[in-house]
């Protein structure tokens, strides 16, 4: 049987091209914002925060073509699937962009105050959720349902990482009322990353939907 | 972007029907128009109107204006047999000759005139390969085309317009006598061909309109209700009844 509808086969490449490029720009902006955390470097938070803009104008353009191709071309199985995932990963990859601004702004809250502390738990959790975003969008382009699945795996890490550093902190704030402050806020860092950690799962629990048609259960 | 065609104010009567009432359209060049709408609503009407089929029907009178490359189609200088090698048609069930697949291609540009053996087998091989045609039949020129399948005689139908080089091509729902892989394969084509001509396409089947169309017409009892990018209809359709049309609940 000879090959019928290359345009559309080609619309849908270039969709799902430009979303991997768009989760690069997130990566990018996530390990910035981890970055200025680490040495404190307010400049490159502002960059972070204004390159959001970039971001979220991606996904207005990912759904606007998502739903443009449903409209035209009446998409089934595969197709469907290609197109209904590229509308829910557009929407986690933007939350995750939201975070990393997030994350950039409490830099800048944070100012020139000293630390509390040394941070030790976050950069870790930045570290893995960083590597899980990575490996899910890695997982999306070559449809690998192994790497998406331990990616899947990957985020319980995250979340007892997350309630370490929140019991950590809650000691730190009943010592001394002046640390409330800033200790919440490294208490907010914390909580974005394991959104991003959460948010990276979703997109590989879409690969495995986009692979198989077989939804994950949720735990 | 260029207009290839324009129509102004275009009125149609069937002696004292009035089938057209007041359409106006314009056509980008290289690009393709679909017209969609319910039986009877005047859209194959409209079509016919672009290369003066209606004039053979007895009691047609036609009011409006016509501009094809800016000149008025109706104008009395006007010589219809080439107007309609400039617009040539496809229609609804394909109609090959009785003839071989080449005499088919050839018959065209035979009528007109040509009758040396090399460029004839020239446009006879340009016309098929731009008709998606000439890897599957270039080994049984000589063949009926009787002998072909319904998408393959589609096809042929192309590419025997082609041969004649037009510069619009009209079809009348060319996919409707058609299996779904013959009807993609046709779509497929029609992508390819807006590249070098102008297409207006007539269509029952409004999903074949979203896919193949740059912009779409909807008509309805002899009036253009609305024609915008087909993006735009198929997501956003101003009309009221453009919607209920495009979503099937029409009544």
């Amino acid at each position: 049987m000879t090959v019928v509808r290359q345009n559309f086969d080609q619309d849908l490449e270039a969709l799902r091209q430009d979303l991997v490029r768009m989760g690069e720009i997130v990566q990018v902006s996530i390990k910035d914002a981890v970055d200025a955390l680490a040495k404190r470097d307010k400049d490159l938070a502002r960059r972070v925060m204004e390159g959001d803009d970039v971001i979220d104008r991606m996904q207005v353009e990912i759904e606007d073509r998502c739903i443009s191709l449903i409209a035209r071309q009446q998409p089934v199985a595969t197709d469907l699937r290609i197109l209904g995932t590229g509308l829910k990963i557009t929407t986690d990859l933007e939350r995750i962009g939201d975070h990393a601004f997030d994350i950039a702004k409490i830099v800048l809250l944070i100012g020139d105050e000293p630390l509390i502390k040394p941070l030790v738990d976050i950069p870790r959790m930045a570290e893995i959720s960083q590597q899980m975003l990575k490996d899910s969008l890695q997982a999306y382009l070559k449809l690998d349902i192994e790497l998406a699945e331990q990616v899947c795996r990957a985020d319980d890490r995250v979340d007892e990482l997350y309630h370490q550093v929140f019991r950590e902190l809650l000691t730190y704030m009943l010592e001394d009322a002046k640390k409330i402050k800033q200790a919440t806020q490294l208490i907010f860092v914390a909580r974005y990353l394991e959104r991003i950690a959460d948010h990276s799962t979703n997109v590989a629990e879409w690969v495995i939907y986009l692979a198989t048609g077989e939804r994950l259960r949720k735990k | 972007m260029e207009n290839k065609i324009q129509v102004s104010k275009l009125k149609l009567y069937y002696t004292e029907h009035l089938a057209l009432n007041k359409v106006s359209i314009d056509v980008a060049k290289n690009s393709v128009l679909a017209l969609i709408g319910p039986s009877g609503c005047g859209k194959s009407t409209f079509l016919k109107t672009l290369n003066r089929m209606n004039d053979l029907i007895e009691g047609v009178r036609i009011e409006g204006e016509v501009l094809l490359d800016g000149e008025n189609i109706f104008h009395p200088d006007v010589d219809v047999v080439h107007l309609r090698k400039r617009v040539g048609m496809v229609f609804q069930r394909p109609n090959p000759f009785p003839m071989s697949i080449y005499d088919n291609i050839a018959y065209g540009p035979r009528i007109h005139g040509l009758r040396n053996k090399a460029k004839l087998d020239e446009i006879v091989e340009s016309s098929l390969t731009r008709s998606a045609l000439w890897d599957e039949v270039k080994d049984r020129l000589k063949s009926s085309a009787m002998a072909m399948s319904g998408g393959q005689q589609q096809r042929l139908c192309i590419a025997r317009l082609l041969a004649v080089e037009p510069e619009v091509l009209l079809m009348d729902e060319p996919c409707s006598a058609l299996d779904p892989i013959s009807t993609m394969k046709i779509e497929e084509l029609v992508s390819e061909l807006k590249k070098e001509y102008t297409i207006v396409m007539v269509t029952h089947n409004m999903q074949q309109a979203a896919r193949v169309s740059d912009s779409t017409a909807f008509f309805l009892m002899g009036e253009m209700i609305e024609q915008d990018k087909t993006d735009t209809i198929f997501t956003r359709p101003r009309d009221k009844r453009t919607e209920d049309y495009i979503t099937g609940r029409f009544g």
